[in-house]
């Protein structure tokens, strides 16, 4: 509890407290930073990358996690029922690799894949087709494929487990009565797994809000700042241009943002706790 | 039915054809880490290596570059997964077997604990981590590490504890063992298995962080195996890719050996996603 008190609780509140003060890493300001109000909120919301930076955050979000993660470990765990073996098992081996990969390992699998003179240039070269330099042109679509490749065996493995949970009978009865493999997926399965697929929304969005370290090594938030989600923003401003007053009332939108989606998550999770 | 149903053959056929390209996709990037570690004159691009060679490995296994990091990754991701079981444990023990006014409200705390985006903390955090005066400490990056994953760990811990019957334990009381005794004797022998789950969870998150000790530690002394690969990336990235790989690999070995370990002897790969799932 002590733990949790000095270590969670603390920088919660002296995030409130710092994102109203001026303090920054050097100069006068990091001896006595003073309170200047709302003043770095006034200013974040008066800088242009910062909104920039929002509207990434929630690309990256939308195009990584809640499409990307989820379709693809669903469509995954459903295939898989009506695969083989081996297949499975191949499958279920390499998806849950790249996850337990440590982050920086992945990170640098994803770079060297996504570099011009990578994996997928060479192959799309081999093709005929002269790819783009992906982290450059497209960095944002880099990173979020990146994290769909990182990320996906999770959703797969809850929705693995959801679907065994699925009582077969039902969707049997349903092919007898005529129904359609996707109607029976449409009509059936997906609303008896609802409960894991809105966990599971839930936490790949909380997982997602707080990659850092793919978006840093991959691209380090450039070029410019087309690449920098709200953790990757916030780093920049706190310790490169040194403004941690400004990098913190950063943070502290992310933190109210999180909260927001960690309460929606204990009201879907309720009943467990009851 | 005939014509409503797909034939089972083809649609067998047709989901190991779609897997197989997914996998396809998802190995792409894990074998060139594998090949590039082979090889001397590694790119960025996946290729065979002209001759197979451990000059990699040898290159990087020196004290400096190699073993003093993950000596360090071994000692955060060991303190700080040993300090979690032990608080978790002990916090775990009442929310699961005493019905109390605070149990419900701590649970959501502890819930509400896991779902913040840690990241978003980093830079108040270092503020407090300056304020204290524990900044390049691997004590004090030690113990937010334990601080960041205690939530989810209690939350386990809870849920292995919950499946350990509560009668053995009375009988115990009934003959006057004390409640550490109980807890040391009955409790935690039995649940051993879950605990080595929680261990191992904590053990590879801690192990793979990066931005927490990237932004704590300093000291090249002193920094994890996660951040002296970054660095080197820095130095030698862009002519070294094969030292890189092969030291990316050295890193990576331990938790994916860890992970094998849970999902084949511990029960089910989706032991940890279960466990997470609640």
């Amino acid at each position: 509890m002590i733990l949790l008190t000095i270590f969670l609780v603390g920088p919660i509140i002296s995030s409130f407290y710092g994102s109203l003060t001026n303090a920054s890493l050097s100069g006068a300001a990091a001896q006595n930073s003073s309170f200047v109000g709302f003043d770095n909120y006034a200013a974040l919301f008066a800088d242009p990358d910062f909104p920039k930076s929002v509207i990434l955050t929630l690309v990256f979000l939308v195009a990584s996690a809640i499409v990307g993660q989820n379709v693809l470990g669903l469509g995954l765990a459903i295939l898989m029922r009506s695969s083989s073996r081996m297949v499975r098992s191949l499958v279920g081996t390499f998806v849950v690799t790249a996850w337990v990969l440590p982050e920086i390992v992945a990170a640098f699998a994803a770079y060297a894949f996504f570099n011009e003179t990578g994996t997928l240039n060479n192959m799309l070269s081999a093709v005929g087709i002269d790819g783009p330099n992906w982290l450059y042109a497209l960095p944002l679509l880099s990173v979020s494929l990146a994290n769909i490749w990182r990320g996906t065996a999770f959703s797969m493995l809850i929705y693995a487990a959801a679907l065994q949970d699925v009582p077969t009978e039902i969707t049997e009865s349903a092919e007898v009565d005529g129904a359609r493999g996707w109607q029976r997926l449409l009509f059936i399965t997906i609303p008896m797994i609802r409960r894991s697929i809105s966990t599971n929304l839930m936490l790949t969005t909380l997982q997602t809000l707080s990659v850092f370290t793919l978006i840093f090594v991959m691209t380090g938030g450039g070029p410019g700042t087309d690449s920098s989600t709200l953790p990757v923003l916030a780093y920049q401003e706190a310790f490169q241009f040194g403004q941690l007053g400004f990098g913190t009332a950063i943070a502290t939108v992310m933190l109210v943002v999180g909260a927001l989606f960690s309460i929606a998550y204990i009201r879907v999770l309720k009943p467990e706790v009851d | 039915m005939g014509m409503t149903s797909p034939s089972h053959r083809v649609m067998k056929t047709a989901s190991n054809a779609v897997l197989l390209l997914v996998t396809l996709m998802f190995a792409l990037p894990l074998m060139w880490l594998l090949l590039a570690s082979f090889d001397t004159r590694a790119t960025l691009s996946i290729k065979l290596p002209e001759i197979f060679s451990l000059q990699n490995f040898t290159d990087v296994m020196t004290p400096e570059t190699a073993f003093t990091p993950l000596l360090n990754s071994l000692i955060l991701a060991g303190g700080c997964a040993l300090i979690t079981v032990t608080v978790s444990v002990l916090a775990a023990y009442p929310l699961s077997r005493y019905k109390m006014r605070v149990n419900k409200p701590f649970l959501y705390g502890v819930l509400f604990g896991t779902g913040l985006p840690i990241t978003a903390m980093m830079v108040p955090v270092y503020a407090v981590f300056v304020a204290f005066n524990l900044i390049d400490s691997l004590v004090g990056t030690t113990l937010f590490l334990a601080a960041t994953s205690l939530p989810i760990a209690i939350y386990m811990t809870k849920n292995f504890m919950d499946s350990v019957p509560i009668s053995i334990e009375e009988a115990a009381w009934m003959d006057g063992a004390s409640m550490l005794t109980t807890l040391t004797h009955i409790v935690i022998p039995l649940m051993r298995p879950g605990l080595a789950v929680v261990f191992i969870f904590v053990f590879i998150g801690a192990w793979g962080n990066f931005f927490v000790p990237f932004v704590l530690l300093l000291s090249p002394g002193k920094l994890p195996a996660a951040v002296s690969i970054f660095s080197f990336f820095g130095q030698y990235g862009s002519v070294a890719y094969g030292q890189l790989a092969a030291f990316s690999l050295l890193y990576s070995l331990p938790v994916i050996t860890l992970y094998v370990f849970v999902s084949r002897v511990l029960g089910g790969s989706s032991a940890m996603a279960g466990a997470v799932k609640g």
